[in-house]
């Protein structure tokens, strides 16, 4: 484990009752890269998120996060909401979560509520109406137009995030994350349920993140096409425990990570064989 | 200490009849997930209805006491349980797949239908029932001259609340119809799938959870001696309470919440002060659901992320 | 009492005389039975304190004759309009035209009301209501705090009224404070109380929710009957001061505003004075929402509403965003509780019961969750019809607990049903209310 690591998970576990969903798992996650965490369904990746997100708290292990600038942040000691005020975490969820009676731009804008919170004065300046407020708020409106024509959803900026079309959803939750300008990006299964043209959309914006943002990524994918084009580095999970690392090259041959896909769902297996070509 | 015991009884036999009321709300809410404010209404009713059906019956010159009874539960169950299934009918199937806060104002005013007409009906003033039955054992006499009395009305509300609880535990969890119920709690669309009929499985929650309230309603009048078109607001109120205690869609919860009811209030007025016995039983709710936020026996939350 | 089936099917739905005389029999049967005895037979405590009772046959068969007629009428008319789509019973271009209405009926509806005391001048009785109208509108817009933006049910709202109102009573009784000098003090001591209501709620969900809410309001209301010492108990407060205009009574006296502008003195100035001190106030709750809306406190507790989860993956801390929730709904609800102190003079536990809770959690419902139009509508619909049926007596809160029952089922998402939204970009589009959570309660 060497190199500039953005997020280092150490000997993480979670039992549930008597149930261990994650053993011992130790990981790390570079600077700017994209990180994949992939493995057969009922692994321990989404409890894994959701160690790293605050939704859980571990019941052992540590979660260490290294900002930029020099300050390291246990995540296991921070809780709910401030993973993502603090600790600059940013999370997607498997079933889309987004606020759907809200529009494409008001979803945005509540991804800001620190940074606008701070600037409105804790409201009171913000009902006073004073000028400072009003320039922030121009800028958090500029910031998610600027977002909304990332993921290609300018035009749909005043409709409601609940009428929009399944992958339009999708990119609308990851814009979303990114206006709580994250250190790291943590994405669940964000290409599921996306059609061929989409998840290759979904590659070029993660790609895009990665360069220019300078955020990190962490993400959990089914769909190989998208886990094999983009990721830096992988990690390979079977119940549990951690099975395999590398980078793509080096986990699409290993046997063990085969050997993992086979039994537990052939196609996912022959997926894992085949793509990346 | 023979006092305590004295407080034990009289807090166990009122929580016998939020406990009988309580099942209503919370039976409800397991199988529609909404909160029926008119079923305190629907017990005053029962009330009403045992009294009026006592009059005619004793006015007709039946004498045999324990046949009056018999007759007064059944008549009383019968029709209070058609003012379940038609208020269900009316007010929330209309409203079953609409939004939440729908189904419950229309409860709400449900709940102001039925006072204001048994008011308009039967007059406003208190209808007070001479003691029907009487007598009682003194179970212990006290160096002080204190008695704990255990008195034959007493006896009788217990034992008709463990039968009624007894047939009613066979019936959820013996019979089709109690399946039905089960099933229609977990999953409806399902349910429905595999050839259940929703529709009226969710009419004989309501019938059901009537009959119970007419129980207690006829409890309350032969135990308290009186009833008025008021007594559904806070008897709802102090049940609804008791579910939510106990956990709300849990039926053993629900007598347990009800005893406890009883037993806080009991002991509340008999060491404390009576007028703040209500304080401190809805204070108890709130220190308990800080605590267990799913009340007692309620089945914790999982937060599915 | 029609005993018939909620969607009906239209293919299924059989039609004919005999279909609806069969349904008809049914629901008269119902009636019957269900009336019986609680119409047929009439108890009275009788002069020696035994029960005595008399017959009225002649009632029930009225009764289940009209249930009868009702049932026939109800089934003739639902066949003729068809079946009803509970979705689009109003057709598209009334629907178009309400909405283009309803861009002019907000200003119109200012506009008429600041006009109201001028109008009416000569009628106090018009007066007296439209006072209690827009108390009932300020509620509603406090409690839309809560349950409509937030979504967070609250079924003891008038605790804070009750907070408000013995506020200012007490502290204008006992230390002779002044209505203007009182006011932010209620305010600011029941938003306390939210603030201490909303520290138990915060894990609980749903029912969990309404019960302790409506637990709290009993409390208040049970605490205010038996503390006699400093309340009163339920002979309540009497003898609370009005209010003056900047420190001029609007009295008869030499002193009093009509003295000093040199006019002659009339008991309708103060209620013209009342008037506009509820209208100011109630537009100053209107504002600060409005504006709280386009904050981000307000987006919170709308995100809040939409999906607490989500809102706390973005950082958003859902315990303060909660709890300023209820207390700014709290601090509406003292505010008004205030005014209906200095207006009646005499406030006692009476005024802060359930049903006043319930009352305003209808009016807010009813306006449709959030929409501050609609929830001023239903103000005046529910406390201007609630007045219309004075002259029912006691059937009043009959027909309107049926008419509460009625409503819920036509329009169960409320007379408005979009919500605005706070920001745009290009176009300032109404979301449909289908799409919009309704949050934990």
């Amino acid at each position: 484990m060497s190199g500039d690591h953005i997020l280092i998970v150490d000997r993480l576990m979670m039992r549930f009752g008597g149930i261990v969903a994650v053993n011992e798992l130790s990981f790390a996650a570079e600077r700017r890269k994209i990180t994949a965490l992939i493995g057969p369904n009922g692994a321990g990746k989404t409890t894994v998120f959701n160690c790293i997100t605050g939704f859980y708290r571990p019941s052992g292990g540590a979660i260490r996060l290294a900002h930029d600038d020099g300050r390291t942040i246990q995540l296991e000691r921070l809780n709910d909401f401030r993973i993502s005020k603090q600790a600059k975490v940013a999370r997607t969820f498997q079933n889309i979560r987004l606020f759907p009676g809200m529009t494409a731009l008001e979803n945005l804008m509540v991804a800001q509520h620190n940074a606008l919170m701070r600037a409105s004065g804790l409201t009171l300046l913000g009902l006073l109406g004073l000028p400072s407020w009003r320039e922030a708020e121009a800028r958090a409106i500029e910031l998610g137009r600027t977002w909304l024509n990332r993921v290609g959803l300018l035009d749909r900026a005043d409709d409601a995030a609940g009428n929009l079309p399944y992958g339009d959803q999708r990119r609308l939750e990851i814009a979303r994350a990114m206006c709580t300008e994250p250190a790291l990006l943590c994405l669940d299964e964000p290409a599921a349920g996306l059609n061929a043209r989409e998840s290759g959309g979904l590659n070029e914006l993660l790609l895009s993140i990665r360069n220019e943002q300078g955020t990190s990524i962490l993400l959990i994918e089914h769909d190989m096409s998208v886990v094999m084009e983009i990721s830096d580095h992988i990690v390979v999970m079977d119940y549990g425990v951690k099975i395999a690392e590398g980078t793509p090259q080096a986990v699409r041959d290993d046997p063990k990570v085969i050997a993992a896909y086979l039994g537990a769902d052939e196609e996912e297996a022959i997926a894992v064989m085949e793509s990346g070509t | 200490m023979d006092y305590f015991a004295q407080q034990l009884i009289n807090g166990l036999v009122l929580g016998s009849i939020y406990g009988l009321i309580a099942i209503g709300y919370t039976m409800v809410y397991g199988i529609v997930g909404m909160i029926n404010f008119a079923h305190g209404d629907i017990f005053m009713i029962g009330g009403f209805i045992a009294l009026i059906s006592f009059l005619v019956l004793v006015s007709l010159g039946l004498t045999a006491i324990p046949l009056i009874l018999l007759i007064v539960l059944l008549v009383s169950m019968a029709i209070t349980a058609l003012y379940g299934w038609t208020i269900e009918r009316i007010a929330y199937r209309p409203l079953r797949h609409s939004f939440r806060l729908a189904p419950m104002l229309s409860a709400i005013g449900m709940s102001f239908v039925l006072t204001n007409f048994s008011q308009v009906s039967q007059g406003a003033r208190v209808k007070p029932v001479p003691p029907i039955i009487t007598g009682g054992y003194t179970l212990h006499e006290g160096a002080s001259g204190f008695a704990v009395q255990l008195s034959n009305i007493q006896i009788m509300v217990v034992l008709a609340t463990i039968v009624v609880l007894a047939l009613f535990t066979w019936l959820v969890s013996r019979t089709r119809l109690g399946r039905d119920m089960r099933a229609c709690e977990q999953d409806q669309t399902m349910a429905a799938l595999l050839g259940v009929d929703v529709d009226r499985t969710i009419s004989m929650t309501f019938v059901i959870g009537a009959a119970l309230a007419a129980v207690a309603g006829m409890m309350y009048l032969l135990y308290y001696g009186l009833v008025d078109f008021f007594m559904g607001f806070v008897a709802g109120i102090k049940a609804f309470t008791a579910a939510v205690l106990g956990g709300i869609g849990s039926l053993p919860g629900a007598m347990l919440g009800g005893l406890s009811i009883g037993l806080i209030e009991t002991f509340w007025s008999a060491y404390f002060s009576v007028e703040y016995k209500d304080v401190a039983a809805f204070s108890i709710l709130i220190v308990v659901l800080i605590f267990m936020p799913t009340g007692l026996l309620g089945r914790p939350e999982v937060e599915k992320v | 009492m029609s005993a018939t089936s909620a969607r009906p099917s239209p293919a299924a739905q059989p039609s004919g005389s005999a279909f609806i005389l069969k349904k008809a029999l049914i629901s008269a049967l119902v009636a019957l039975v269900l009336f019986s005895l609680m119409i047929g037979v009439r108890t009275e405590a009788g002069p020696q304190g035994g029960l005595i009772y008399w017959t009225r046959f002649g009632d029930l068969a009225a009764l289940v004759a009209t249930v009868f007629g009702g049932s026939i009428v109800v089934e003739l008319l639902r066949q003729w309009w068809g079946p009803v789509d509970k979705d689009s019973i109003v057709p598209k271009p009334v629907q178009s035209a309400i909405s283009f209405a309803g861009r002019w009926l907000a200003p119109a509806l200012l506009v008429f009301t600041f006009l109201v005391p001028v109008i009416f001048y000569n009628q106090r009785y018009i007066l007296d209501l439209s006072i209690l109208v827009l108390t009932y509108v300020m509620l509603g817009w406090g409690l839309n705090v809560v349950v409509g933006l937030a979504g967070l049910l609250d079924l003891g709202y008038v605790a804070f009224y009750a907070v408000g109102a013995y506020s200012y009573a007490l502290l204008a009784t006992n230390f002779g404070l002044s209505f203007w000098v009182c006011l932010p003090l209620a305010g600011i001591l029941a938003a306390f109380w939210g603030v201490l209501l909303g520290f138990p709620v915060l894990r609980l969900r749903g029912d969990y929710l309404a019960i302790v809410t409506l637990a709290f309001g009993e409390i208040i209301r049970l605490v205010i009957i038996n503390w006699q010492s400093l309340t009163g108990g339920p002979n309540g407060v009497s003898g609370i001061p009005r209010p003056t205009m900047f420190g001029i009574p609007l009295t008869p006296g030499d002193d009093g505003l009509a003295a000093k502008l040199g006019i002659e003195f009339s008991p309708t100035h103060r209620l013209v004075f009342l008037f506009y001190v509820i209208l100011a106030m109630a537009l100053l709750t209107n504002w600060v929402t409005i504006r709280l809306r386009r904050l981000p406190i307000g987006r919170a507790w709308e995100a809040l509403r939409e999906d607490e989860v989500a809102c706390r993956a973005l950082g958003i801390n859902t315990t303060t965003t909660k709890l300023t929730a209820f207390a700014t709904g709290a601090m509406f609800g003292g505010l008004a509780g205030a005014f209906f102190a200095t207006r009646q003079g005499f406030i006692s536990p009476e005024s802060f019961t359930f049903q006043e809770s319930a009352l305003v959690l209808a009016i807010v419902v009813l306006g449709g969750m959030g929409s501050q139009l609609g929830v001023a509508l239903a103000a005046l619909a529910m406390i201007g019809g609630f007045e219309l049926f004075r002259g029912l007596d006691q059937y009043r809160m009959l027909v309107f607990g049926i008419a509460m029952v009625l409503l819920m089922i036509w329009r169960p998402r409320g007379l408005i049903g979009h919500r605005a939204p706070t920001v745009f970009l290009e176009r300032n589009q109404a979301i449909s209310s289908d799409l919009v959570k309704e949050g934990h309660g």
